[in-house]
């Protein structure tokens, strides 16, 4: 895969070198298929599915029509928009939880050296705890509910928030902030127009990497201690050996992620990095 | 009135001693007076803004503008532009407006008068360095300021970008009707703006001149009355204005130096 991408990118390189000398138009064109050279990543991951499929006539991989057949059967169930629903829901909370405590912490420890030295053994505990002990341990403190689920899927982003955080709290721009000081503009001015916008890549790093992490571990958590969402429709298919329904299920999910990547974070961090130009 | 009284104002330097920056400095500035600070390097005249302008409070001594310590109300304009990269021209300058409902109508005049009327939604990064320090002046001119604060703020501009940037200051100064407390290092530019001048001691810094330039009217720093000004102080403080660039050679080398 990653001899394939090399050769793509050394093969994109050299139709932009081809290009340059003939003008904005070609190169306007090359630019403007990125659209189309996705959609053709995902059409050969379909065939070569398919082709494999075929070719191993296996129980344990069925042809992609038949798992898009399942997608159609379980959403007009509804049984696939209720569990992911709910997973959507958990996603959401514990994400949103993450980000803000996270974003706070790591601003007050990028701030403060003495909290940061006080928390940062915390924090390496808090990056290196596995995430099914996290799990367990929420679950058997508070319940097998929703409130520990969130819990445990929370505990395990808010410390890579605090990191990504704290690095943007300390590459602030003091002299930037003694504009803000020297004209006086009230707290919330000075946070929305001049600190934040300064923790933007990194909040966006985080919101990135902290999406992709949350969605594994909701799953985990479902599987370990719920009884709906994905995760425990996972389990359920699992127990059956019900292939089509586990990459039905997976096939949703990961064109949730694309949507979400495609119409909001990368939207999002376009229109925030805007004056980069 | 501004009326500056330091005792002592001191700050740990690099190897963790007690640096005195400022020491017995007194200083009155008048309504709508323009007055120059000059000074060697690090004889503090930074920090003496900072203090005025509140930037830095851990200081024994007292600031008093118009009978009270300074609240709002004050320009600064920065060594460097200092605008933030993510808000266009006309953004950065209505960021320290406050929600005065007049403050988009006269950005826009003073964005106008300045010459960036086509540049209102540009971001800063893609303006030129004479054209950033100008929406800087535009933004300390915003608010209206009683007091203005500028340190050194043409500085590392070539000398027609500079003087067409002071002609502009002295322009908007006359029509704000602004007290204008202006630090440089370069007499020339001290005398050609100020209607009186400062002199700093070398650390830990105090005035131990004030001269009135009795110079009317818009001048350049090439102007003959600045230029006899400039030799006429050269001659008679001649210790005092040791630490400052020697002007006195090439009438020329303020642009080289300005360029550098």
């Amino acid at each position: 895969m990653t001899g394939k991408a090399e050769r793509a990118g050394r093969d994109t390189a050299a139709l932009r070198l081809a290009a340059a000398p003939v003008g904005p138009r070609v190169r306007r064109f090359w630019h403007g298929g990125d659209a189309g050279v996705r959609l053709a990543s995902l059409l050969v991951f379909v065939v070569l599915w398919h082709v494999l499929a075929v070719v191993l006539q296996s129980n344990s991989l069925p042809l992609p029509l038949t798992v898009f057949g399942r997608v159609v059967d379980e959403t007009l169930s509804l049984a696939m928009p209720y569990h992911l629903g709910i997973t959507l829901t958990r996603v959401v909370i514990a994400f949103a939880a993450a980000m803000v405590i996270g974003t706070v912490i790591g601003i007050a420890m990028g701030h403060w050296r003495k909290l940061d030295l006080f928390l940062d053994g915390w924090l390496v505990l808090g990056l290196n705890v596995p995430a099914l002990v996290t799990i367990i341990l929420c679950y058997v403190w508070f319940g097998l509910n929703d409130t520990a689920a969130i819990i445990a899927v929370a505990i395990n982003k808010i410390p890579t928030v605090i990191v990504t955080v704290r690095e943007g709290a300390r590459a602030v721009d003091p002299r930037l902030m003694q504009v803000a000081s020297a004209y006086r503009l009230p707290r919330w001015r000075t946070l929305s127009r001049v600190y934040l916008p300064q923790l933007y890549p990194y909040l966006m790093a985080a919101a990135r990497t902290g999406l992709s992490l949350i969605w594994k571990i909701v799953l985990v958590v479902e599987l370990l201690g719920r009884s709906n969402g994905i995760g425990f429709q996972l389990n359920v298919f699992f127990q059956f050996f019900d292939i089509a329904g586990i990459l039905a299920y997976t096939l949703v999910f990961a064109a949730i992620v694309l949507v979400v990547e495609a119409f909001v974070l990368r939207p999002l961090e376009r229109r925030l990095t805007r004056w980069r130009g | 009135m501004l009326d500056i009284d330091i005792s002592r104002k001191c700050y740990p330097d690099r190897g963790g001693r007690k640096h005195v920056a400022l020491a017995d400095l007194r200083l009155q500035v008048q309504t709508g007076e323009f007055v120059c600070v000059v000074g060697p390097s690090g004889c503090g005249k930074s920090t003496l803004l900072n203090v005025v302008g509140g930037l830095d409070s851990d200081v024994t001594g007292r600031v008093i503008l118009d009978g009270q310590p300074p609240q709002g109300g004050i320009g600064f304009m920065f060594q460097e532009p200092r605008l933030m990269p993510w808000l266009t021209v006309l953004e950065n300058v209505l960021l320290v407006a406050g929600d005065d409902p007049t403050a988009p109508a006269r950005a826009r005049d003073l964005l106008q008068a300045m010459e960036l009327g086509d540049v209102f939604d540009a971001y800063p990064g893609r303006l030129s360095g004479g054209m950033q320090r100008r929406v800087a002046l535009a933004r300390a001119f915003v608010i209206e300021p009683r007091l203005l604060l500028m340190d050194e703020p043409f500085v590392s501009l070539d000398a027609p970008t500079a003087d067409r940037l002071r002609a502009m200051l002295v322009n908007l100064w006359r029509r704000c009707n602004s007290t204008v407390l202006f630090v440089t290092h370069d007499l020339r530019e001290a005398l050609a703006l100020g209607d009186r001048v400062c002199f700093m001691s070398g650390a830990p810094g105090r005035v131990v001149l004030e001269w009135s330039t009795g110079l009317t009217g818009p001048r350049s720093p090439n102007d003959a009355a600045v230029l006899a000004l400039q030799r006429e102080l050269l001659e008679r403080y001649p210790e005092l204005l040791a630490g400052l660039p020697d002007h006195t050679n090439n009438e020329n080398d303020w642009e080289v130096r300005a360029d550098a």
